[in-house]
């Protein structure tokens, strides 16, 4: 969920929104917001799923340091989406399978 | 690889610390570069829509995000190159290699300064790896910067100032937090921020844990439990809240990878967050290049940061032989004083003890001449 009103930041100045898809779903995101950003307003926190044991993983760290938000973006794997910024058109994919990539 | 760019003073980090060193280095008239592995600079700062404590000299009353904007402009003006995107993995001596934009460079520095400051711990308890729980600052990050809440029904695990301050802002952002957990048997923050969240109704429950989170793939409720007298969970007093997200707000520790690879001598700090550089009074480690300031050398808060860059980047000026001993003893002298201030007072007296003790070890392997400490 967007935080659109706040008392002392007043309210969002909206980016340029641009498409991009996750997982096939086309979704709205604002442009050079963190990818992860873009998928936790849509509600969706689940980023991908451990090799062995097929645990879900989200967002922890949020700068980039614990690698639980990696997913594949425009074909390269385990791209840190918590410190990558959006861009038009991007193909994420989240490997909610598990296994290696 | 592109070839080696040389700089008098080159800094790693462009937070609160980071940027205050390279300001005061600037302007004593040396040639200095930041380099930062984000895409913006300011650290944590523009994520702290909180006003700061403290006197006037520490902008008390102005928030983060302000601080942040007037160090940039500052850093502007005096000249200081900042290169952000960029990660510097590698030290040699005085020759950094830095992944700038994708491209490898090497930089070439008279004087290193390392601000690269701390990340959060995690505790592990059943359920800890679900999707819905978070570091607090990451949290933080999301509301503030992003402006995006990661969920709705809070628990934070954690009543230090970090705890405190994110439920706070979570409610601003429109979040319902439902209760602070502390292992503790007292609220380890600032009476106004334990306060200020108590007056809007969340509850701080002291001695008290987490025991589990439970949920389908994600964060559907979390099990809360008392801790006895033997620091041990009760079973019997085990209760559940319908919470979608957990912070937690369980400390941090230094970022020490880049002085580990320099070699510079190191101290073990719980009460600072772990280990650390060994430091002198001026920032310098036992490195006679290599400098560090903010919660590299011990995790404290932003407005102490900026004052130990302050130290370091006239430190390292001097040490370069940018301004006479007469004048750098004069403004060192008043960094250090406004720091006795920021670490006096009841919340302050254990950061300036384990600080204390880190000076007495620094002193007491120099006199043993195991390593190159500058006089």
């Amino acid at each position: 969920m967007r935080v659109e009103k706040h008392p002392v930041l007043g309210d969002r100045k909206v980016g340029r929104m641009v498409t991009i898809s996750v997982d096939g779903a086309e979704i709205e995101a604002v442009e050079g917001e963190p990818i992860a950003a873009a998928l936790l307003a849509q509600g969706m926190i689940v980023m991908r799923k451990t090799p062995r044991f097929g645990e879900p993983r989200g967002v922890f760290c949020g700068i980039g340091r614990c690698t639980d938000c990696a997913m594949t973006v425009d074909g390269v794997p385990n791209v840190r989406t918590c410190v990558t910024p959006v861009k038009a058109g991007m193909v994420i994919t989240s490997n909610l399978k598990g296994g290696g990539e | 690889m592109a070839t080696g760019q040389t700089f008098d003073i080159v800094v790693v980090g462009a937070g609160p610390a980071g940027l205050a060193a390279a300001i005061e280095a600037a302007k004593r008239g040396a040639r200095t570069l930041v380099v930062d592995e984000n895409n913006k600079p300011g650290g944590q700062l523009f994520k702290q829509i909180h006003k700061f404590f403290g006197s006037h000299e520490h902008r008390a009353g102005v928030r983060g995000y302000d601080i942040g904007r007037q160090l940039l402009d500052e850093a502007a003006k005096c000249g200081v190159e900042v290169w952000l995107d960029a990660v510097v993995h590698g030290l040699f001596n005085q020759r950094l290699a830095v992944l700038r934009e994708g491209r490898q460079v090497t930089v070439e520095a008279g004087r290193i300064i390392l601000a690269t400051g701390a990340s959060e711990n995690a505790v592990a308890f059943p359920g800890s790896t679900l999707p819905g729980v978070m570091g607090a600052g990451a949290i933080q990050t999301m509301i503030n910067v992003h402006r995006v809440l990661p969920g709705n029904r809070f628990v934070m695990l954690g009543s230090g100032n970090v705890g405190l301050i994110v439920c706070y802002q979570l409610m601003q952002a429109g979040a319902e937090v439902l209760a602070v957990v502390e292992a503790m048997p007292s609220i380890g923050g600032y009476g106004v921020h334990a306060a200020k969240i108590r007056r809007a109704g969340v509850p701080i429950l002291v001695g008290t844990t987490i025991s589990r989170v439970v949920g389908q793939g994600k964060v559907e409720s979390v099990v809360l439990a008392t801790l006895g007298p033997d620091g041990k969970i009760d079973p019997q007093s085990e209760r559940t809240l319908a919470a979608d997200t957990v912070g937690l707000a369980v400390g941090l520790t230094p970022l020490t990878e880049l002085a580990w690879m320099a070699g510079c001598e190191f101290f073990f700090s719980p009460k600072l967050g772990g280990h650390l550089p060994l430091h002198d009074d001026n920032m310098l480690t036992s490195l006679p290049y290599l400098y560090v300031a903010g919660d590299i050398t011990g995790v404290e808060e932003a407005s102490t940061a900026m004052e130990e860059g302050r130290l370091a980047g006239i430190a390292a000026a001097e040490s370069l032989g940018l301004l006479a001993a007469a004048a750098a003893a004069a403004d060192k002298a008043a960094v250090r004083q406004r720091i006795d201030v920021l670490r006096s007072g009841p919340f302050g007296e254990g950061r300036r003890l384990a600080k204390a003790e880190i000076l007495q070890q620094q002193a007491l392997r120099s006199r043993q001449g195991g390593q190159s400490w500058k006089a």
